[in-house]
């Protein structure tokens, strides 16, 4: 048999050999430029099938399936409107409780639970990973794009609320989509970090519930964003999930202060996503012997 | 121009020992960086160094080339190397040396069914399926009618999997898999799925997509599969290639070697960084000179004998006997052993071991509360070559061998 010894070039393709045109190299190294999104384009079908499965199983698995994805915001409401509200008279920047405390819920609820599903999707997805290869940030991708069914289902609640208490939106209605968005990234960028990092040290999973819980008394969920002092505005705005609640609300009831915010949010959430691919890149090629 | 599609190069993998059972977690950690280090030393005085700093290269220098339309065979024990090396070509797992060129679209088939879930029906697993191994919606519309046809489960295509017998299961999980169309296809001994006329189907589509112009690795251990499609075969051996050449060369010297009951050959090396390990097994009676095979009826003594480096206190042990149809023909376990440090036997004795002759597999495991201390596919293989009690026949002889009396008697009045 004919052997050929080629000095192995870094993971360089043998560009203009011709033999090896179009052959692809598998080496140890992962560097930046393995990160393919070429190739995760090429599987947007297989992210489209997990996104469906998750949803199916979802609500086939659970009784009161659709159901839970309105009950759970609406329960929260209800007691925040009791207790942060009606009780500790907490300001809601003059919008009444309820809607105050939903249009932050909507979002926050989403991603919350993005956040729980994407730190085990790797370890979910552990038979798969093993046996098959596809682009591995496909799951972490699916796992926050499955969430958004529960957050269409809990929106036409939204829009009752507002037509009870004669709410009117404006054209940053149409704005509404961008902060999802942002929503949707962040999760995603976040979820990049917890599901790798899940892989490998176990017991994150753990530690996410609380680390949600205190991110969600971060953001302006409880409470308007107006309640921050004006010099540390920006340095809240770190936080992307407070440009996301404040423009929700900004977007759907005229109120608030979204646009301040945003800036800072999205410089934040662009470097925690590049991070984030980095990092997950990194470990993407021996997380299956750690999983 | 080159006719190859695979190129590997000094292809190495290494695993840190115990990797593959033990996920670490954030909370040890933290407690190593604070500077409290609980690793687990052996509490034997022959115990070696701590098994956390330990590595072992799961594969070592493996260099090929495989043409294209080629059916590469893999054989070897387990343990050798021979997944690793599928799993790094389809890009699961990276390696941690060398580097392999691949040209054309690669399909694995480590496993079937993959991705399945029980609550979706069959139909709709077939998409799921498909689209994990890569192919295209299109292209799963295309052949979902072939499909469901060749699994044999047109009346269950709305039905949740979970409601399907295994047979059915595997059959519509291999179906998929056979439809892949990659360039290249690395297969991993999942031909052993149903019953033999399904398995005679699968291995008959195997050959059918080489004989279509496409690149297939295939890893088995049976080497009558390997035979009949593979016109090249690699012996990998402890992550290493051994042999390389023709079917027939290689598999040849593999049997040669595997059957030469050269006992201290075979034996495996005692590793003094685990904490238990079997090194060999043996039929202590009836005594013969070769201690895997087993000529007489009758009583019969086999031991195991274990390494141990660690005084183990609460240990399950398991064995199963396999036929060479990965068939499990007996299994059981003990609870709660106690193993002190050294050497070991663990003996069985048995009335009788009534099986048709012909080669059968021992496997044995031994469990620390939970966790896989060792996991044996013994070798040699088990011999059988008492004298057949059955039929002629292959067809009605069955799988046992029992001594039997017959006669006929008359039926007295009170009989009736």
């Amino acid at each position: 048999m004919k052997r050929l010894s080629l000095v192995p070039n870094k993971g360089r393709h043998f560009r203009g050999s011709g033999i090896w045109e179009g052959a692809r190299r598998i080496s140890p190294t992962s560097g930046w430029r393995d990160l393919n999104l070429q190739e995760v384009w090429e599987h947007r079908e297989l992210l489209y099938f997990l996104v469906w499965r998750d949803i199916r199983v979802r609500y086939k698995q659970t009784l009161i399936g659709v159901a839970w994805s309105v009950v759970q915001p609406l329960f929260t409401m209800l007691i925040f409107t009791a207790f942060f509200g009606m009780l500790a008279k907490l300001p809601s920047d003059k919008l009444p409780y309820p809607l105050f405390y939903y249009a932050a819920l909507l979002p926050w609820t989403y991603f919350s639970g993005a956040l729980q599903q994407v730190t085990n999707t790797m370890i979910e997805h552990q038979r798969v990973i093993t046996k098959v290869y596809f682009p591995r940030v496909i799951l972490p991708l699916a796992a926050v794009l499955a969430g958004l069914v529960d957050f269409a289902v809990a929106v036409p609640l939204l829009a009752g609320m507002m037509v009870i208490y004669g709410i009117v939106p404006g054209f940053a209605m149409l704005l509404l989509p961008a902060f999802l968005l942002l929503a949707v990234v962040t999760a995603f960028a976040v979820g990049l970090w917890l599901s790798a990092l899940n892989a490998i040290y176990r017991d994150v999973r753990y530690v996410v519930p609380f680390f949600i819980q205190c991110w969600m008394f971060a953001s302006p969920v409880v409470y308007p964003s107006s309640l921050v002092p004006e010099h540390w505005r920006a340095l809240y705005g770190i936080n992307p999930m407070a440009g996301v609640i404040e423009g929700f609300r900004w977007a759907v009831l005229g109120q608030g202060q979204a646009p301040m915010l945003l800036g800072v949010s999205l410089l934040t959430v662009l470097i925690v996503l590049v991070g984030g691919l980095l990092y997950f890149q990194r470990m993407e090629g021996t997380i299956v012997d750690v999983v | 121009m080159s006719g190859a599609v695979i190129r590997a190069e000094g292809v190495g993998k290494r695993y840190r020992i115990g990797q593959r059972e033990r996920y670490r977690t954030l909370r040890d950690v933290l407690a190593r960086v604070v500077g409290r280090r609980d690793g687990i030393n052996g509490n034997c005085p022959t115990g070696g160094p701590s098994a956390d700093a330990e590595h072992i290269w799961a594969l070592r220098d493996v260099s090929f080339e495989v043409q294209q339309g080629e059916i590469l065979g893999f054989i070897g024990r387990n343990g050798a190397g021979k997944s690793t090396i599928l799993r790094i070509l389809s890009r699961i797992t990276r390696p941690t040396k060398g580097w392999a060129d691949i040209r054309g679209r690669v399909g694995s088939l480590l496993e079937v069914g993959t991705g399945f879930h029980p609550e979706l029906t069959g139909r709709e697993n077939i998409y799921l399926n498909g689209a994990i191994l890569g192919m295209k919606k299109v292209e799963i519309d295309r052949k979902l009618d072939e499909i469901v046809a060749f699994a044999e489960v047109e009346r269950f295509v709305e039905t949740p999997v979970k409601y399907y017998s295994s047979g059915m299961y595997m059959r519509l999980a291999f179906a998929v898999a056979a439809h892949l169309e990659p360039e290249i296809l690395l297969v991993d001994e999942v031909l052993a799925v149903g019953d033999v006329g399904f398995q005679a189907k699968c291995m008959g589509k195997v050959g059918d997509v080489a004989r279509e112009g496409r690149t297939v690795l295939f890893v088995s251990h049976q080497l009558n599969q390997i035979r009949r499609l593979c016109q090249r075969t690699i012996w990998l051996d402890s992550g290493s290639i051994r042999e390389i050449g023709s079917t027939a060369e290689v598999v040849s010297i593999y049997e040669r070697v595997m059957s030469s009951g050269r006992w201290n050959g075979l034996e495996r090396p005692g590793d003094p960084r685990v904490k238990a390990r079997f090194l060999r097994w043996g039929i202590v009676e009836p005594r013969s000179p070769q201690g895997n095979v087993l000529r007489r009826d009758g009583p019969v003594a086999i031991k195991f004998v274990v390494q141990v480096n660690d005084t183990l206190a609460n240990v399950v042990h398991g064995i199963g006997l396999y036929d060479n149809e990965r068939q499990l023909l007996w299994g059981t376990a003990v609870n709660r052993l106690r193993l002190e440090c050294g050497t070991q036997e663990l003996v069985y004795k048995l009335p009788n071991l009534p099986l048709r002759p012909a080669a059968y597999n021992w496997r044995v495991t031994l469990f620390d509360e939970d966790r896989l201390v060792d996991d044996w596919e013994c070798v040699p293989e088990l011999l059988i070559a008492t004298t057949p009690m059955t039929h002629w026949s292959d067809e009605w002889a069955g799988t046992l061998n029992i001594p039997y009396d017959f006669s006929v008697i008359a039926a007295t009045e009170e009989g009736r």
